[in-house]
Formats: structure tokens, sequence, C-alpha cells
């Protein structure tokens, strides 16, 4: 039988996506239902002084209006951050309450204060356009970098530090900038991203009295974590009379990772009502209360000798929480970016501070990436300068100080297992004609265009994570991943995970591994996730982590299986297990030419005996059925890699950068499926050059939100892409039986830098800040020209 | 959004007769009914003209080409008469929106909203267009007023838009990212008589930009105009682009029409 694995085995999920027959949260209706709508605040700072629902509840079809005064009366718990960090003083983070209804005071436009529920959609909104709000409005804190300066917005949190952390040693760092020819240092921003997944967020919620159990259909990515987190902190309900349901899920790059507040609310109320309540969603709630990405502002330098080794780097953050921390609010800026801050490099100093601040905007969080693109960001911006300022090659300084041997102990926290990335870095150059550049440069000159030339190289820590090591960091809970695979007595294959699938494409991944695992044809094997009464514990997926953790779950799931299906054999067949062999969904006896097949097996195990012998086909002590469980805790991260190199030309006269040629050479490890990698990296490089080019969330001075819809919040489009020239190298990952490295978010580390530094190129090493908008692109065309101007 | 009686009117003295100081008339209603979804707008009456057979289609004259308020923007793109007469024109529309708008929307609702990033007004500005009403012909010179605001009264109804039919013309933006609406269009159109430099977007409402229609009437050609400066003093600034951005790219979009002309 031929191997599925490494495949282009079409989707299976492709026929009810195109043909319309997907389930998505707002496709499902409940008899009896009625409608949400939330009254959020319209200010970024205020006190709430006075809330009447007196003239909302006398409108036609209002059943219900609560506020954070019921809330607070039942006990039900806010949102959380879901990891603790300790700043270097030792003294732990500081985070306010986050309660999912306001009470007294507001910190972001469209925090909510209360939700109205109605018979109809209509008669809600109509109804919440009379609740009335009395606000006292406050000076709102908006600036990333002046955060600490500003009013004091959570009581009993100075400076609006939540923490001030460090990772690295200092005097290391200052021994080795004494030691440097020269010190490179660069002043970054890290754009603020809000995350635009194409379904927006939706739940319905639903009440059994007489079973007291709750029902929450919601579009997330890790349903087991959300019903963890709203029993053990939410006291919405114990966890066994909670079931979450997360059906088809359109589109997260992590922003459906948290519990919302709607999702808590809903909850609770349906609960108090007696009625199922269900809330959509509008696109520009979305933009205003869904977690939002990256906003960083980084001071970096690096030290390095005249011939281009690196000998220290430091890197000075200022990273924004938002109004509230919230699930990966803390870790992103912390463990998800310092460890990867040196990059591919060998540095023998290094150290990451980072200061997160609490700010009148909406709560930032893990969008795709999460941490590992502000670090690569970072520090390929730097080794792009430095390579200017020594006048050495781009690329032959990057290969300067790549690791040559492997595993790769890093100076601060991972040890990578495998990887290869000159190989990465040759093969990159030859697809995309590095040595050819100066000619298109040429041309691009005689059109009197601008042309410039960006390389990056990046590794990523994913395939989140070993339990014990992200515990012993803060982490709450541990970050393993758990499948079953189940048997039907005909032969047919269920396999139930953890992980979440809402694009990622794991019907068709996952199939394939267990079809090759088990021998059975992929078109007999179902795969089940997204609903807690289905199957294990989960812990979702996010992190680049569903393949690398819970694909091997699977793989474990199905070995246990295989085993037990050769004792199983070998008393069918009078031999021993250990004479059993498996292969291609047969068990052989050695030397022999006696088999069984998978399917007889399964058989055997659920209709353990014969008419008119009293035999069974199962060892003694054997349990029938054929199903087992398997949980994985991995050994370590992943650590996919890559070099990607891109061009682009501008037209001095208007600033537009038209991206000519973009290629991606990376290291996935094993690839299951090209094709749906080939979508994944595509996603990623989508997002990851909408960041460098096009998007920023912007709030204006009072915290108003100026880029709340896609009149002024620019997404990408097809059109602002030229054909992607993808490439792997293949280095085996050793910390999994697959040799799997995590894909999905490889796009969106590499690509920003990547693009920038080919911006930067063209503008004769003139710094701007993402995204390279048309304008000031044009300002600085307008420096080149003038007399004796230099690069800045 | 809001409920609202919705009217079908047979003809233009029907649809007169139904409007009243609550009311507005629906073509495509590519802005109208946004508006209303986000609670922008609400009227008490939606009156549909789209079904008024006369106020659709395209005629050509030896010197005009007049165009029906409720023919869509596809419609004109593809119209092969307007190809041959005034290609910029159909290229224009061509470049609205996206498919479903241009599929949907109508040359008279885009002309009677007036939005300041729109591309039609220009085209009207550039070739001396007159906006036929019910009631009677306005200039376009004297019809577009200010940032959403024209000369048309409470119930007046365009029925089409006569364009005259200049010797060479092209029309130029340069698109907001996000929207792609016009961060700035310029339509050249060069008359027998006159030249115009029509501009979108640069400022609160269209206009006849003097200086650079004067300086292409001396040499119509890109040279003419490559180092002006425009005053930037009234020109737009928002998160998009700054005024001094949007009097740089009046002049580069204008010398790209002058080319393409």
């Amino acid at each position: 039988m031929a191997s599925l694995v490494g495949s282009r085995v079409e989707r299976k999920e492709d026929k009810r996506f195109l043909t319309g027959k997907g389930r998505y949260t707002s496709d499902i209706n409940l008899a009896n239902q009625t409608y949400a709508i939330f009254v959020r605040s319209p200010h970024a700072r205020a006190q709430i002084k006075k809330l009447d629902i007196s003239k909302a509840q006398k409108s036609s079809g209002v059943v219900s209006i609560l506020t954070g005064s019921e809330i607070a009366e039942d006990k039900i718990g806010g949102l959380i951050a879901g990891w603790a960090i300790r700043s270097e003083d030792g003294t732990e983070m500081k985070c306010p309450a986050n309660p999912p209804l306001a009470k007294d005071i507001v910190n972001f436009v469209g925090d909510p204060v209360a939700v109205v529920i109605a018979e109809s959609l209509e008669e809600a909104k109509v109804a919440a356009e009379k609740v009335s709000v009395d606000y006292k409005v406050l000076k709102a804190v908006t600036s990333t970098a002046d955060a600490m300066n500003g009013d004091t917005i959570h009581e009993g949190i100075d400076k609006n530090l939540c923490f001030d952390w460090l990772l690295g040693d200092r005097q290391k760092v200052k021994e080795a900038f004494e030691k440097a020819d020269k010190v490179i240092s660069i002043d970054i921003i890290n754009n603020r991203l809000i995350p635009n997944a194409m379904e927006p967020r939706a739940c319905l919620a639903d009440y059994n009295s007489a079973s007291e159990e709750i029902t929450l259909y919601t579009t997330s990515q890790n349903p087991h974590l959300s019903r963890l987190i709203m029993s053990a902190f939410g006291n919405v309900s114990p966890e066994h009379k909670l079931r979450v349901v997360a059906p088809d899920v359109g589109g997260g790059f992590g922003s459906k990772i948290n519990v919302y507040n709607e999702d808590i609310v809903c909850s609770w109320a349906a609960k108090k009502i007696n009625r199922a309540i269900k809330w959509v969603a509008e696109r520009s709630e979305s933009f205003l209360t869904d977690i939002h990405g990256r906003d960083h502002v980084t001071h970096a330098e690096l030290a390095v000798t005249n011939d281009g080794k690196f000998l220290g780097f430091k890197n000075e953050t200022i990273a924004n929480l938002g109004a509230y921390a919230r699930v990966f609010g803390t870790v992103t800026p912390t463990y998800l970016f310092g460890p990867c801050a040196t990059g591919v490099y060998e540095i023998p100093a290094a150290y990451s501070n980072v200061k997160a601040v609490f700010t009148n905007t909406a709560p930032v969080d893990a969008y795709r990436g999460a941490g590992r693109p502000e670090a690569t960001y970072t520090i390929e911006r730097l080794v792009e300068k430095a390579s200017m300022e020594l006048g050495i090659d781009k690329t032959e300084l990057r290969m300067k100080n790549f690791p040559t041997a492997f595993p790769f102990k890093q100076t601060l926290v991972h040890t990578v297992d495998s990887g290869d990335y000159v190989a990465g870095m040759e093969k990159a150059k030859q697809m995309a004609d590095y040595n050819g550049y100066e000619a298109r440069r040429k041309e691009s000159e005689s059109k009197g265009k601008l042309r410039g030339i960006g390389v990056s190289s990046y590794f990523e820590a994913c395939g989140i994570a070993p339990s014990a090591a992200v515990m012993s960091l803060g982490c709450g809970v541990g970050l393993w991943e758990s499948a079953e695979v189940r048997f039907n007595p005909t032969g047919q294959v269920t396999v139930y995970t953890g992980s979440h699938s809402h694009g990622q494409s794991h019907q068709t991944t996952f199939a394939q591994i267990a079809a090759d695992e088990l021998g059975v044809p992929i078109e007999n094997i179902d795969i089940v996730h997204g609903d807690t009464d289905k199957g294990t514990f989960g812990m979702g997926t996010y992190g680049s982590r569903s393949l690398t953790v819970g694909g091997i779950a699977i793989v474990n799931a199905c070995k246990k299986i295989v085993e037990k299906g050769k004792r199983v054999t070998a008393k069918m067949l009078e031999s021993s297990p250990d004479d059993v062999e498996f292969k291609d969904g047969e068990f052989i006896v050695a030397k022999s030419n006696k088999k069984k097949t998978i399917g007889e097996i399964a058989f055997a195990c659920y209709l353990p005996g014969v008419r008119d012998e009293m035999k069974s086909p199962l060892p003694e002590g054997e349990e029938p059925g054929l199903k087992e469980t398997a949980f994985f805790d991995p050994s370590n991260f992943s650590f996919p890699a890559g070099t990607h190199i891109a061009e682009v030309e501008i037209d001095p006269e208007t600033g537009e950068v038209k991206l000519e040629k973009y290629t991606a050479c990376d290291d996935f490890g094993r690839i299951i499926n090209p094709m749906i990698v080939e979508g994944q990296v595509h996603g990623g490089l989508a997002q990851g050059i909408g960041q460098a080019l096009y998007e920023n969330a912007e709030y204006d001075e009072t915290g108003q939100l100026m880029t709340g819809s896609y009149m002024d919040y620019t997404m990408p489009r097809a059109d602002n892409f030229p054909e992607f020239n993808i490439g792997y190298t293949c280095t085996h990952a050793t910390t999994n039986p697959l040799g799997v490295k995590g894909c999905g978010e490889a796009g969106a580390i590499a690509a920003p830098p990547t693009v920038m530094n080919a911006v930067i190129d063209a503008l004769g090493g003139q710094e701007i800040t993402m995204p390279a908008t048309a304008e000031k692109v044009w300002k600085a065309c307008k420096n080149l020209k003038k007399p004796n101007s230099k690069a800045a | 959004m809001k409920n609202f009686n919705y009217h079908s009117a047979k003809d233009i003295k029907e649809a007169s007769k139904l409007s009243s100081s609550n009311s507005a008339f629906l073509a495509g209603g590519m802005t109208t009914i946004p508006s209303m979804k986000l609670g922008l707008a609400s009227y008490k009456d939606l009156i549909d003209i789209k079904n008024i057979k006369k106020l659709s289609g395209i005629k050509v004259s030896s010197k005009s080409v007049t165009i029906g308020a409720t023919t869509k923007h596809v419609e004109v793109a593809n119209s092969k008469e307007l190809k041959k007469t005034i290609p910029s024109l159909a290229s224009l529309a061509e470049g609205i929106g996206d498919p479903q708008v241009r599929n949907r929307g109508t040359i008279g609702g885009s002309i009677a909203n007036n939005d300041p990033s729109a591309d039609y007004p220009s085209a009207c500005i550039a070739l001396n267009a007159t906006i036929h009403t019910n009631d009677r012909k306005i200039e376009a010179s004297k019809f577009f007023k200010g940032m959403f605001e024209t000369a048309l009264k409470k119930g007046e109804l365009i029925e089409a838009i006569e364009f005259q039919i200049p010797e060479k013309s092209s029309y130029q933006k340069h698109p907001n990212p996000a929207s792609r609406y016009a961060i700035v269009g310029v339509y050249v159109a060069k008359h027998k008589k006159d030249i115009n430099v029509a501009v979108t977007g640069a400022k609160p409402c269209v206009y006849n930009d003097k200086d650079l229609s004067k300086a292409l009437s001396n040499n119509f050609s890109t040279s003419a105009i490559q180092n002006m400066e425009l005053d930037s003093s009234d020109m737009n600034s928002d998160i998009h682009a700054s005024a001094e951005y949007r009097a740089s790219l009046v002049v580069t979009q204008a010398k790209k029409a002058v080319d393409a002309c």
C-alpha cells in the first residue's frame, strides 16, 4: 500500500465548504431562542455614573436586560491571563480584574456594560439603543511608548506596568559590547494588527433545566480549554454540566483562543432566563473587541566585530497589552518572544527586557506567530542594518553567524534539535536568482523606479509545548494533547482529537497519518473534533501545535491499537505477539503465511466468540472492543526555519511599493500534505506582507479606533501579491516520531522583515515604520532626491 | 437597520409623487443601504426607481453621450459605443468598487450622493456634463456644491447625464489601499475650446483645477506641469494621506492622464 504521508491528498473538507454544507455557529438555531445585543462603551476610559435600563425594559420584545451588577452578584468570574509572569525584581505581574460586563469603569471602546436579550434581533437592537448610561469620561492612555507616563488606568497598577521582565544576562552582554568593534542599533515599532477572521465571533448558549446542563456553541479554537476556563475561573457551571461545541470555525489566527465576555455572559444568562440565547458579532464589533496583535516599541542593539561576527545582543521592548491581560496576553511578549530574539544566530551574550503596559485599547493577545514575528522582525532588521554598515553581503553575514552543528544550544533558552540553515540560505538564493539581482535593479532604474532586495532568515519555536517546561515558567495548564482512535466492528475508524481545525485541514492531514499507521483506506477514517462531549480532553489549536503535538497523540493511539491487534492475532493464529508483524493493514505471523487483516481483528474484538464453540479470539484478560487513547506531551518545541527573499519596486513619484518577487524556502521537517502546507505558507505570507505594507490598527489620542472598518483598515487582497515562489529543505525533527515541524505561522513570522528589508534597501537604508504605506515611502523618496542626503 | 416602507415606482411621475421629506430614492443602494445598516441614515420610505425603464441606457449623438441615471457601472464599462466615443469614461466605470458594486451601483446614484472620493463627479466636470432632472437641466460646474451636497432639491430626480465628447481624455486614480476609493483621481479632458482637469478625492468636493488646466492649455504635455506645486492648504488630510501628499498626487495623476491621452 502506498504511503499517504507526503502526498497531495485532496482535502476531505472541500466538498462541504465549497458546496455550502459547512455548519458554523451562526448556522445553528434552536427552538425558542432569544437574541442578544451588547451595549458597549463608546469611551476608551470612563466611570459609569449611572446605568438606566427602565426605558429599554419597556421596549417591545425584551426578555431580559442584565448588567455588571447582576453578574457581580452571581459571582461570575472574569476573563483571565493564562500565564503568570514574574518581573526581573522577582515580583509577580499585576493584572486588573476583567469582569464580563463592566460595572464601575470601562477601559476601552467596545467594553461591554450590559446585554439586552429579546425575542428578535431587531427588538434587541432597538431596546439596546434605549439603555442609558451616564459616563464620566476620563483621560485615556493610548500610546504604547508613553503608557508608563500616563494616568493610572487600573487602581494599584503603578505606571500601568503589568511586569518588567528579563530573559538573559545583562552583565555578560555588557562585557560583550565592550569588546565590540561596532554597535548597530535600531528603534522599531511592531505595528498593531487586527486579526480579521472571515467568520466573525458568535455564540449560542442553551440551558436544559432538567439536566441542569449548559451547551455553548461558540467560535473557538479550543473548546475544551474554554470549558475549563469558564468552569474553573468563570464559575459559570461545573465542568460536567457545561458542554462546549466549536463547530466549523471560519478562521482564528489566535483571535479565537480566548474565552470572551459574550461566551460567559450568554452561558450565564441562558441559565438565568431558561432560554437559548444567540449572539453574532457585527464586523465593527470584531474590529473593536476581538483581540489585537503585536504592538511593540523596541530599541535593540547588536555588538559586532569588523569582520561580521556577532558578539552580543540586547533588546528593550515595551509591549502593549491593551486594557486587560487575556489568556496568551502575557506570554506572547515574554516566553514566545524573548527566547527567539537572537534568531538563527550564534550570539554568545544576549538579553531581552520587556515592559508590558496597559492602555485603553482592545486587549492584545496571540495573533499568528505570537511573539515570534516581533522577535524575528527585530533581529532581522538589525542584521540587515549591520550588513549595510559593515559592507558585508547580507547573505554572507547571516551565514557567517549561523550555527553549523545540531542540536544547537541557543544562548537564551532553546536547544534546537535539527536544521540546516546554510542549505536553506543557498537554496533560497538559487530560487530567487539572488545573483541576478543587479540586472533587475538596473532595469527598474531605467524605468525611473527604485528596486530593493531584502532577506531574512528565521527560526521559530512552536508546537507548544512540554508541560513541565511551560508550567515552570508560569503557564496555568499543561500543553499536551490527546487522541482517541476508535474502530467500528465493521472496520471503519473514528479519530477523536483535542486539536481544532478552523482552516488547518485536520480532517485530511490527520486522516493521512491514521491511514498510514493503521493501513486503513483514508475514506474509512473520520476525524472528529470540536465538541467537549466527543472524545477526550485537548488543549486546542494554536502555536503550530496541532500536528506536532495532536498528530503525535494520534500516532501513539494508533500504535496502541496495533499492539493490541498483535496480541489478538497471536491468540487467533496460535503464535506469540512478538512474532507478529504489522504492515499495510495486515498482521502477519513471522516465517509463515498466516495473517489477519486489521478489519478482521476489529471484528473479532467486538464479536469475540463463534457459534457452537465456547471459544474467544481474545487472549485471557484482554478487554473486548478496539479503542485506544493516548495523551502526548512533547519533549521539546518544534523549530521550523528558513530563509525568505523579497524584491520590491518603488515608484518614487507616488511612493507606491510593488512586491515584485517573493521567495520562501522553509524547513518544516517531514511534510504530510504538500498542498495543504502550501496553503498554510500562502496564508501566512499574506498576513506577514499585510503587516509590512498595508495593515495597521490606529487609535486616536482619545482611544477611538480610527481603522474600525474595511474602509480604513487595509486588508491585503490577491492583487497585492506576486506569485509566491515556494520551496523547502527538509531536516526531520528528532523529537517526534513523524519528524514533523510546525508550518502555520512561518509566513507571518518571516515576511515582515523580508519585505521591509527590501523596501529599506530600495530607499538607500532609510528607516521607515510598518506598514510601508505609499505616503511614508514617498516622503523617504523625496529625501533621496536631495543632494548630499545621507541614509538616516 | 430600522424598518421602512418599500415602494417600486413604475414611472418618474409616481416616484416624484411618493417622495417626501422622510424618503429617499433607491437605485443601486450601494451607499443608501450600508448607511441605513450602520444607523447613519434612516427613512420612512424608500422609492425604488430601478424599474423605470426610461431611466436606463446609453445614447450616443455626434457631440455627446447621454447615460440614464439608473445605468449600472458594469453597463457603462462594457458599452461598445462608449468605448468608441469616450473610452476614458468606460474605463473609469470599470475601476469603481468591485464586481458586486459594479453590478448594482448606478451612475445617477453616485452623482446624487457626491461622495468626495467618488469617481463619476470628476467625469461630469471634465466632460462638461449636463445633469438632466425631472425638473431642469443643471451644468456640472453648478451641480456639485460641497461634501455630499448637490444642487438637487428635495424630491428632484436625476434622469440622465449628458457628457460632451472630448478630443481626448483620461482618468487616473490613486486608490485608497483599504477602500479602493480615490485618494486622488484626476480626469483630464481636452475639448476643442477648453481643457479640464477635474480632481476628486483631494478636496471636500470635486473641482476643476485651474492652474493645471491653464498650464495644459498652453502646452498639452507632461512637461508643462512637471514641476508644478499645488497649494495644499484646503486639501483633505486624514489617516490615509496628508494634504501635502494629496497635492503631489494630483500633479502625478494629471501627468499620467496626459500621458495616457
